[in-house]
């Protein structure tokens, strides 16, 4: 479908006007409805009917706002036809305008505070509040059926607002989003009639007990998705028994760890049509009677392809696991504490598996394994066992990854958490995988060089960047000088998202990839010496991209009021913990959040973020929470 | 060459690379201005309490247990590794049943792991008073404790033009050796005591040395004293 967008494209190239963006053109937009589409609309080649139909097929959103791009009635024609709605940034543009612009959003898709918050380096209070957008929403569009959030504060009434305003809706996502208790879930539950997903996933959660689950009411049969993963408190088992068997359609069901093993082979023969079971803890005793019905029941499900949850696997139980193996395309055992070589035997019977997210304690002999079966293998991640990094006993090094990038020819997907690294391990990965789109290796020792050489990491990322045309996204760690990043400057030109920690030497290093990575979209940098110039130099770039954020380098407060002044479509935001009482020009900043926008400034900035915006006399505006 | 203008603008840089992910803390910072100044001078010397805490409880929680000898592990610096918060609670909670479960084993258990248990033979973990990030040294690299000065003096205080170590220091070659600079090299052996590093013969010390730790010699003051008696008793020790 994308090559469809892409010929008319081109066919009328020559009224493209590339360069504007989109969301630019959606604010002078608004001065020429109602009076200007209509006549637009009327006036063209294709009959708009003709258009639409076309337009239909055009999925991706990216392609969509190129289409709305090449001219006046395109972009009339395609925000009347788009469906799923993407906001990368809920501060880019107001819930307002959006609202405005898509008469046919039944999916609204919005990301609220910047990633690096799944860190702790975002205070607490900093925004993302859900509600203005869906008061907007409910208001407008009430034939809404989706809403995806992703890092945003959601309140009970957010939710139950939802469950009040839209009476279609039929899927409710929630990713790392906090502010709301099971009280809201259970609105959610007991009045969306038509409810097929609602999915929680990490999210911090008041927990107020577990009888949300009883809120379905016994009518409700449409459930083709439910994951309460992340919460804490128990169900009710005769709810969920009675929720599943009438539940025919449920596909994906993720429990939370307080649901114990021996209930789970009553669940799961009520729901023998699973694709995805995240299962809850996988610890509890069981006589062998009960295992060999929980094995049957696993059996059972023909249909499963992913599995999760596994929470304390114990090595006894995984020849249950068995029978599923051979189906599974993704794996999820980054809960499950077995270890070598019990893994082994769980592993070598994946073949199909396409993602694999595992704990370190895989060790290298693991991924050698893994290398040798699991020949479909797209993903695979690994994460740190050992809470203190002094404490790791396993032996996974970067011999591991060499292996997997060897073995498995498809993977272009990795996240690798490691002690220490060698240049030469990455030059070896970048020859064997030149697929990647995605490389995060986290090297859990700061400044750590070639463990071998003592060199700098530099060359083992430039072969990544060199030989990996195609990588969107990456993470680099270890020691790094600006070498490093001269170098993902010159090369890394399809690269849209960047995180550094611990790096560099100088402004140069800023500089490279401001200058350098044409595609980039997110960067986010910790703790490196970074300063103002390379800041300011290329303060254009940053309109390109959707945000940087910058903790704990040597920006001077002085670099943030002057871009602010420079820059007008950007919010440029100083967050500080405890914000000092003077602050002069020369004064480092502990963390800025830059990010452009056509909504102008934020009304919802509590007191620790400074803006240039900002009133003393404004605190929070109440309109904006709640 | 590296005037005094530059210095003094690599101090109030200085100040910044202090401010390492440990929030920053105050703009009261701003130490003394102008040249040379050992690393006390420059206002106070950060500790765990300095550390900020970020919505992460373990901050906190390690801001409260810190005390004066354990160097701080890189695993107390806020949000590193990047592991996001519902599985740092997962692992956290794993770690304190295992604690709770290797409070029951018998001491001597550690020994043999410890052997086993080092992914990267030789090498150590290094920490300085007042900077955040502990590194690593290979002790198999070295020869003898010129040698592993120098390392340390690199690392720590490396000046390259235009560059800032973790310290930033543009100063003359740190003497950690000879007790007469602001900083001594001290190691934790096997035995769980601090002591100063140089007394024993290299290979002894390879051998027994569990990790190192620059230190303030004003805090190092006590370990001199208290192992003074015996290097006397061996310096008199007739050949």
């Amino acid at each position: 479908m994308a090559s469809v967008s892409l010929l008319f494209v081109t066919l009328l190239s020559v009224t493209l006007y590339i360069n504007i963006k989109s969301f630019i053109l959606w604010d002078q937009s608004q001065t020429f409805l109602p009076s200007l589409s209509d006549s637009v609309l009327m006036d063209r080649r294709f009959p708009f009917k003709v258009l639409e139909h076309i337009f239909s097929f055009v999925d991706s959103n990216e392609d969509r706002n190129s289409v709305s791009l090449v001219c006046k009635s395109w972009f009339e024609t395609e925000r009347r036809t788009r469906k799923r709605v993407f906001v990368g940034n809920c501060y880019a543009v107001s819930p307002l305008k959006v609202a405005r612009r898509f008469p046919k959003m039944r999916s609204l898709t919005l990301k609220g505070k910047p990633h690096f918050a799944d860190y702790n380096l975002v205070p607490d209070g900093w925004g993302g509040y859900a509600w203005p957008w869906i008061e907007a929403m409910a208001a407008r569009r009430p034939l809404l059926e989706e809403i995806r959030l992703k890092r945003m504060v959601v309140t009970d009434e957010c939710l139950e607002k939802i469950a009040a305003s839209f009476r279609d809706f039929k899927s409710l996502v929630l990713t790392s989003c906090e502010g709301f208790s099971t009280d809201g879930i259970a609105a959610i539950a007991s009045t969306c009639r038509k409810l097929r997903n609602l999915e929680l996933r990490e999210c911090i959660v008041d927990d107020l007990g577990g009888d949300w689950l009883s809120y379905f009411p016994e009518t409700s049969t449409s459930l083709v998705s439910l994951d309460f993963s992340c919460l804490d408190s128990e169900v009710k088992l005769s709810d969920l028994e009675r929720l599943l068997s009438r539940s025919p359609n449920l596909k994906s069901l993720k429990l939370n760890r307080s649901v114990t093993l021996d209930v789970l082979e009553s669940l799961l023969r009520r729901a023998p049509q699973l694709v995805e079971l995240g299962t809850g803890s996988f610890s509890d005793e069981l006589d062998p009677e009960e295992i060999s019905k929980l094995t049957k029941a696993l059996s059972e499900l023909k249909q499963l392809k992913s599995l999760s949850g596994l929470w304390d696997l114990l090595p006894e139980y995984i020849p249950v696991l068995y029978s599923v193996c051979p189906r599974l395309t993704s794996l999820n055992l980054s809960y499950a504490t077995v270890q070598m070589p019990d893994l082994i035997d769980l592993l070598s019977r994946c073949s199909k598996l396409q993602k694999l997210w595992v704990m370190d304690l895989i060790e290298d002999k693991g991924l050698k394994t893994v290398a040798l079966c699991c020949k479909e293998l797209r993903e695979l991640r690994v994460f740190p066992s050992g809470a203190d990094l002094d404490e790791t006993d396993v032996t996974l090094t970067e011999q591991g990854l060499v292996s997997v990038s060897e073995g498995c020819q498809k993977l272009e997907s990795v996240l690798y958490f490691c002690v220490q690294f060698t240049n030469a391990a990455l030059v070896s990965i970048a020859k064997n995988r030149p697929n990647f789109r995605c490389f995060r290796l986290c090297v859990m020792e700061p400044f750590a060089p070639d463990y071998r050489t003592q060199q700098p990491l530099d060359e083992g990322f430039k072969a990544i960047v060199e030989r990996c045309k195609d990588l969107r996204r990456l993470s680099v760690s270890g020691l790094l000088t600006d070498k490093a990043f001269e170098y993902i400057g010159v090369h890394a030109k399809k690269l849209r998202m960047l995180s550094i920690a611990f790096a560099g030497d100088s402004d140069l290093m800023l500089h490279h990839l401001l200058s350098g990575c044409e595609s980039l979209k997110k960067l986010e940098i910790r703790d490196c010496p970074f300063g103002d110039t390379a800041l300011l130099e290329n303060a254009a770039k940053l309109e390109t991209m959707r945000s940087l954020w910058m903790s704990s380098c040597f920006v001077s407060f002085g670099a943030c009021k002057q871009l602010s002044q420079k820059m007008p479509r950007l919010n440029v935001e100083v967050i500080d913990e405890h914000p000092p009482k003077t602050r002069p020009d020369s004064s480092p900043v502990e963390r800025i959040y830059i990010y452009r926008t056509v909504a102008g400034p934020r009304l919802d900035t509590p007191e620790f973020v400074w803006t240039i915006h900002k009133k003393p006399e404004v605190g929070v505006s109440r309109l904006a929470i709640r | 060459m590296i005037t005094e203008l530059e210095m003094g603008k690599a101090e109030s840089e200085l100040e910044l690379g202090l401010g390492l992910s440990l929030g920053g803390g105050t703009a009261a910072k701003i130490g003394k201005p102008g040249g040379g100044g050992a690393w006390g001078e420059r206002g106070r010397l950060l500790t765990a309490k300095d550390f900020p805490s970020v919505g992460s409880k373990r901050a906190a929680d390690s801001a409260s247990h810190a005390g004066a000898s354990p160097p701080r592990s890189s695993s107390q610096v806020v949000g590193w590794p990047p592991i996001g918060s519902h599985r740092m609670n997962s692992l956290a909670a794993k770690s304190a049943r295992e604690e709770e479960e290797a409070g029951k084993k018998k001491v001597d258990d550690d020994e043999p792991k410890d052997v086993a248990k080092k992914v990267q033979v030789g090498f150590i973990k290094v920490n300085m008073d007042g900077v955040a990030i502990g590194r690593k040294v290979d002790l198999n690299a070295h020869s003898s404790y010129e040698n592993l000065a120098q390392t340390l003096e690199d690392m720590f205080f490396r000046s390259k033009p235009g560059t800032i170590g973790l310290t930033g220091q543009f100063t003359k070659p740190l003497r950690l050796l000879d007790g007469s600079s602001e900083f001594v090299l001290t190691y934790e052996d096997k035995e769980g005591d601090w002591m100063l590093v140089g007394d024993v013969p290299w290979r002894m010390f390879t051998t027994s040395v569990k990790r190192l730790r620059v230190m303030k010699t004003s805090e190092a003051n006590g370990l001199a004293a208290r192992h003074q008696e015996p290097n006397e008793r061996q310096r008199k020790q007739p050949v």
